[in-house]
């Protein structure tokens, strides 16, 4: 019983807290800029005016249009649920856990390109083309990274694997897994989330034909993938576990806070990048993985 | 030295009789027209005038060396005429143009289709040139955008990310001001003139004074100069600043985006201040201006102008200070100075492509007569150069505006305006925001427009844009579109 509520208040608080981060990186955009700028509610504002509204389907284009958000929002949220959160531990755990979440933010992704291809617009195509090639470089940061856990832990699960790294490989990390976590959530400098301009779009040209509810899943889908590895940024980093529950919980917000914050004056501040160099940074964020886990793995000699 | 010999050679804002015009066979006319372009003469205008059922072509080049315009034209023709396309590219739009005004078919001509005729809710300028090829896909943008701008039809032919080929159609926003103008002036004719490009409306209205003020023989009175040069200097400062926002936009960079969008509204609210309209209607009439700028106004603009011209200062170091802006810029969209000789490329666009091409250098007229800002030339070609020549503009147009608005010019405001001369022809060319704005007016025996002909600088330079775009990535478009930022309605007419 006790277990069945640990998990539906996890799911709880992921649904309803993910829809505040890009609420926070809104904000802090937009104060930088000098403007007001839009609520940090704005995003649950968006979805429950998408919930209510109907759905325009191509005629070209398969049941998938539709089935395809909503396996994509399942799969992200089931990758959540597997994260454990800091002190309270993850609800459910086995050995090579790990490798699951991977999978399924990969599902997520091969849904959403799956969606983008089925009405057949040239731009959506762009866009998953777009998706799918830089998606190669950004999951084999993110392999390294657990690379480094797994062999600084010598545990395959992730309830056990969170072991504190030391400082500077901690460090690298921490810069290695921020890169990637702008990347794989078509963050500045890798895509710009708010431009308007089709062209230059990736992750928002493969959802230009999606309305309604299944624009709300995306949505939706996309706040919880930023949250997950702002979770995961900060528990790979910070010793989360040598703490109390509360104090951990209280860190690991404040952590995510920061984090979110970090997006926001990256954009601020910086221009995205053209196409053709985003691989260089991605390898770069690959590296800043790939160092720690040599010094974890051959520290000793 | 007459280097537009045998042309008729004459200076902008001038008037010529239609009867000194020189005549040429058709055929002698491309001939010596081609000529003249292989000589280093530029191409400004090349229409017809219906003359009972056939066509009178009539070309107008520019030396600009030589600070002299020239004019001839044909015999009146039917049929065809051979092409002055595949040798002088620059003759490519005005062609089409004539062909779909008047039927006049240019022969050998390779890629004769409409440019802006409706067929229906849409232009009939398809079908459009594809490239083959199994990795070749295309990619159709418009005429409905993401943003709220005009409409305009874009096609890729893509390998890969990689554009091969870019086609663009417009025509859209064809409403007949051509047409509209015949037999006038009108009563409407100043505010059919002023929404040409709305974004323009000085230079347009400048433009047609000139042409009127030509026509009938008078200048407008200094003071009336000197405020239209002051507009159109105002004009220059809101769109650059706004263009170089745009650019920051585009590219995701915050400050300069948020900073110029505020700066462009402080200097339309200059212009408000002059006539009471942020885009400067109503200001310009011909035969002078219909608003003057008191003392205590000059004044007050002096003091705002300060402000905007320290903020903007401080927005366009943002910009070029940010690595990450710069290297957006360098090498992407490169038009290369042969390319923009040949395609006759005008404005910023020319110059960025390290061509001194300026009309208030070249072809002074009015105010610039007496004085000019420095032109602001960068070599190198791309959204880069495009981008720093706007930058230096809106430096050089805010010192020149100081300048300017230290003089003490008295006199009256306007001056009255007689009947138009009959049977002549007048060409006012200005200096706009975007490059060489250009009206040519021709009088019937009873002085009305027989026919009035405009070119927007976006005539010439739509084509520098689809050139910029080929080997671009596509995902470069929009910064490319915007470094050259033309006008769809100054196209469309």
């Amino acid at each position: 019983m006790s277990a069945m509520l640990d998990l539906s208040l996890r799911l709880l608080a992921w649904l309803v807290l993910a829809p505040l981060v890009p609420g926070v990186i809104n904000k802090v955009k937009a104060w930088v800029a000098g403007r007001q700028g839009p609520p940090v509610l704005q995003l649950y504002f968006d979805l429950a005016r998408l919930w209510r509204k109907g759905v325009v389907v191509s005629t070209l284009a398969s049941p998938g249009f539709v089935i395809a958000p909503a396996v994509a929002w399942v799969a992200v949220v089931g990758a959540a649920l597997l994260l454990p959160l800091a002190g309270a531990g993850a609800p459910a755990s086995f050995d090579g856990d790990v490798l699951l979440l991977v999978y399924l933010l990969a599902l997520a992704r091969f849904c959403t390109a799956w969606g983008a291809m089925e009405t057949g617009s040239a731009f959506e195509g762009m866009g998953a083309a777009r998706e799918v090639s830089y998606a190669v470089l950004a999951e084999v940061g993110i392999i390294t990274a657990v690379l480094t856990l797994v062999v600084q832990s010598g545990s395959i699960s992730l309830a056990t694997m969170f072991a504190p790294l030391p400082g500077p490989s901690s460090a690298l990390l921490a810069v290695g897994l921020f890169i990637i976590l702008l990347a794989e959530n078509c963050r500045v400098p890798f895509d710009d989330p708010n431009t308007h301009l089709e062209l230059t779009m990736i992750h928002e040209v493969m959802v230009l034909d999606h309305s309604g509810p299944p624009l709300a899943m995306i949505l939706h889908g996309a706040s919880v993938k930023l949250m997950l590895f702002a979770v995961l940024l900060a528990q790979a980093v910070l010793p989360l576990s040598e703490l109390p529950l509360p104090a951990s919980m209280g860190v690991l917000a404040l952590a995510v806070l920061l984090t979110t914050v970090a997006v926001g004056l990256v954009e601020s501040l910086t221009a995205r990048l053209a196409f053709r160099r985003v691989p260089l940074l991605l390898t770069i964020g690959f590296l800043f993985c790939l160092f720690p886990l040599l010094l974890t793995w051959m520290g000793d000699i | 030295m007459n280097t537009l010999a045998p042309f008729f050679s004459f200076a902008n804002a001038s008037r010529v009789s239609w009867a000194s015009v020189p005549v040429f066979s058709v055929t002698k006319l491309v001939r010596l027209t081609g000529e003249l372009v292989r000589g280093g003469a530029r191409l400004v205008a090349w229409f017809g005038v219906p003359d009972h059922d056939e066509t009178t072509l009539v070309a107008i080049l520019a030396m600009d060396d030589d600070s002299i315009l020239g004019v001839a034209r044909s015999e009146p023709v039917s049929g065809s005429y051979p092409s002055l396309t595949p040798r002088f590219p620059q003759a490519h739009l005005f062609e089409r143009e004539v062909w779909e005004q008047h039927g006049l078919v240019p022969d050998g001509h390779p890629w004769l289709k409409p440019v802006r005729h409706a067929n229906g809710n849409a232009p009939a300028n398809a079908p459009f040139f594809r490239v083959d090829g199994g990795e070749v896909h295309e990619v159709a943008v418009g005429p409905v955008h993401a943003g709220v701008i005009e409409p305009g039809h874009f096609r890729f032919q893509c390998a890969g990310e990689e554009v091969m080929h870019l086609e663009i159609a417009l025509g859209y926003q064809h409403r007949g001001v051509e047409e509209a103008l015949a037999g006038g002036p009108h009563r409407g004719t100043m505010c059919q003139l002023e929404a040409v490009a709305g974004d323009t409306t000085i230079a347009h209205a400048t433009a047609h004074a000139m042409v009127m003020e030509a026509l009938a023989g008078v200048e407008a009175p200094l003071r009336a100069q000197w405020i239209r040069a002051a507009a159109l200097e105002l004009e220059r400062l809101a769109n650059h600043t706004g263009d170089m926002g745009a650019l920051a936009l585009d590219v995701a960079f915050l400050p300069t985006s948020a900073a110029c969008g505020k700066i462009r509204g402080d200097f339309l609210n200059l212009t408000a201040l002059l006539c009471g309209n942020r885009f400067g209607r109503g200001l310009i009439r011909p035969g002078g201006c219909m608003h003057d700028l008191e003392p205590e106004r000059l004044a007050t603009m002096t003091e705002r102008l300060k402000t905007h011209m320290a903020d903007v200062e401080q927005a366009m170091t943002w910009f070029w200070d940010a690595a990450s802006v710069r290297v957006r810029f360098r090498n992407v969209g490169v038009v290369h100075p042969h390319q923009a000789v040949a395609m006759g490329l005008v404005g910023p666009a020319a110059r960025a492509c390290g061509l001194v091409r300026d009309v208030r250098f070249d072809h002074p007229a009015g105010w610039h007569r007496f004085s000019q800002a420095p032109v602001a030339v960068w070599p190198s070609g791309d959204i880069f150069a495009r981008a720093r020549v706007r930058s230096l503009e809106v430096q050089r147009s805010g010192r020149y505006l100081f300048e300017q608005l230290g003089e003490h010019v008295d006199g009256e405001l306007r001056t009255a305006l007689g009947a138009p001369h009959p049977e002549a022809l007048a060409v006012a060319l200005v200096e706009g925001w975007r490059g060489e704005v250009c009206h040519v007016a021709l009088t019937g025996h009873d002085g009305r427009f027989r026919r009035y002909k405009i070119k927007d600088p976006s005539f010439h330079n739509w084509s520098g844009l689809a050139l910029a775009l080929r080997g671009t990535a596509i995902s470069d478009f929009p910064i490319c579109n915007k470094s050259f930022n033309l006008s769809y309605c100054g196209f469309d007419l």
